[in-house]
């Protein structure tokens, strides 16, 4: 078996190709650390992660054990094979800098976001701001209530913690390791976390 | 068949047409209308169309516009996006429209976001109140499992397909298919997550209505729901009614229902400043 691990600093974007068959496991180093995170199909970035295709297939918001994540074209993409947490956000996006000074005001414009991340990352790869989607925010913790009441709240991970994805086909993989500080979804402490990859 | 042998007989057949009208066409001019809504003043008409099942329809609308959709018989779903019309990689996000507002369903006095920390449009009027941010639209596949077909081309269209048809006459492509909403067809999330189709979630006559806050590229279809478990296609007329109205005040009830909205309308304010 052949092992590639990666550390994702705090704050600090990723980009890997996952090959099909690949496992990826992304463990919670240190508890609490949200990790946004979007797929395309190697072959063909147009065909993305999409949240909507995703959840409409399991008629679930969350992802958990057994979910398969699938593309804006209607193939699977990804199957969550380990999960230590119990459900993943699809529905609370990403922060931007943007976004902040609407959620906490206008002094928060020039902190470090995921979208900047996103888009950075992207554009290591030739792509860029109109590929960035609806994405999966892994160890983040976003319920519904009963009125439709949604909000990012404490975390349900902790330390060590992690999940496992087999990859069902050849799929880039985005990450922001995020860095908002100004609600629960890193412990208001954004930390590393680690990506394994195995063949 | 007619006898069609020359051009002049094929022109002639052609300008027979003339005037025919049908219940799901653009009215033109629009100063034409037909049953106007007696709230809506006929000088102030930009807009009239109606859109059978699968039908689509888009169109730049300058800010200040007013947006209504009538659900005439109940049962239309309007699959919706929205791109800011000069610059149109600014466009809809879903995930912070319900995040920045702390709510999931929307209805009368929300605000739709897009990607830049901006509102795009706001709902003014709502009568229906049962709405989906989460399901997406209807595609070929999904259309073809329970139609047997989902095409463009096929009785059964499909509102992603339908989205990217508007968006490539716009110069537009794949990339600029973000998450959409559906208004009058609803979801509902339950603790564990799950999602419930709502029945019946509109009524005939049902209006939402949406005001342009920036300049707006609309695209919105006449699709059943991705998740409507009817066998039978079935979406009934959509009327869509566009008119002019004055910029949004600063006294404005939507700008003024928390810290987020004012701070989503200052930031208009500030990108319209010259």
């Amino acid at each position: 078996m052949i092992t590639t691990e990666f550390v994702i600093p705090a704050r600090a974007p990723w980009s890997h190709v996952i090959k099909k068959g690949q496992t990826m496991k992304i463990i919670d180093l240190e508890g609490n650390q949200a990790v946004d995170c979007i797929f395309y199909s190697a072959a063909d970035p147009d065909e993305r992660y999409s949240s909507c295709e995703t959840v409409v297939r399991q008629k679930n918001i969350f992802l958990g054990l057994g979910t398969t994540l699938y593309s804006n074209e209607g193939r699977p993409m990804l199957t969550v094979v380990a999960d230590d947490v119990g459900r993943h956000d699809t529905h609370g996006g990403a922060c931007s800098c943007e976004s902040n000074t609407l959620r906490y005001g206008h002094h928060t414009k020039h902190q470090h976001a995921c979208v900047e991340n996103f888009i950075y990352e992207l554009g290591q790869h030739g792509l860029g701001k109109r590929d960035v989607v609806s994405n999966i925010n892994w160890f983040m913790n976003v319920p519904v209530l009963e009125d439709g009441a949604l909000g990012i709240v404490d975390g349900i991970s902790a330390p060590g913690k992690s999940l496992e994805l087999r990859a069902d086909m050849d799929v880039l993989c985005v990450i922001s390791n995020c860095p908002q500080i100004n609600n629960p979804c890193n412990g208001f402490n954004p930390t590393p976390v680690k990506v394994v990859i195995r063949n | 068949m007619p006898e069609l042998s020359t051009p002049y007989a094929a022109r002639d057949h052609a300008r027979s047409m003339h005037g025919a009208r049908i219940d799901a066409m653009p009215t033109l001019p629009v100063s034409d209308a037909k049953n106007l809504p007696s709230d809506i003043e006929r000088s102030a008409l930009i807009w009239d169309e109606t859109l059978a099942a699968g039908e689509y329809t888009s169109r730049v609308l300058t800010r200040g516009t007013r947006l209504r959709m009538i659900n005439l018989q109940g049962d239309a779903c309007a699959q919706f996006l929205v791109h800011n019309a000069d610059r149109p990689f600014e466009r809809l996000n879903v995930a912070d429209t319900v995040k920045v507002q702390w709510n999931a369903y929307l209805g009368e006095g929300k605000m739709l976001l897009s990607d830049m920390g901006r509102v795009l449009m706001s709902i003014t009027r709502d009568t229906c109140g049962t709405h989906d941010t989460f399901s997406g639209p209807s595609t070929e596949w999904s259309n073809a499992a329970k139609y047997g077909h989902g095409e463009n081309y096929s009785p059964q269209p499909n509102a992603r397909d339908r989205f990217l048809l508007s968006l490539l006459k716009f110069g537009l492509g794949k990339k600029d298919i973000p998450a959409s909403l559906n208004f009058f067809k609803g979801v509902k999330i339950a603790e564990d997550g799950a999602m419930s189709f709502i029945d019946r979630a509109s009524q005939p006559g049902n209006v939402l209505e949406l005001r342009a806050e920036m300049n707006v590229l609309v695209s919105i279809t006449n699709c059943p729901h991705v998740l409507d478990p009817r066998p039978k296609y079935t979406a009934t007329p959509l009327r869509v009614i566009a008119y002019r109205g004055p910029l949004t005040t600063p006294d404005d009830p939507i700008r003024n229902a928390g810290p987020e909205a004012q701070r989503a309308f200052e930031n208009v304010d500030d990108y319209f400043l010259r």
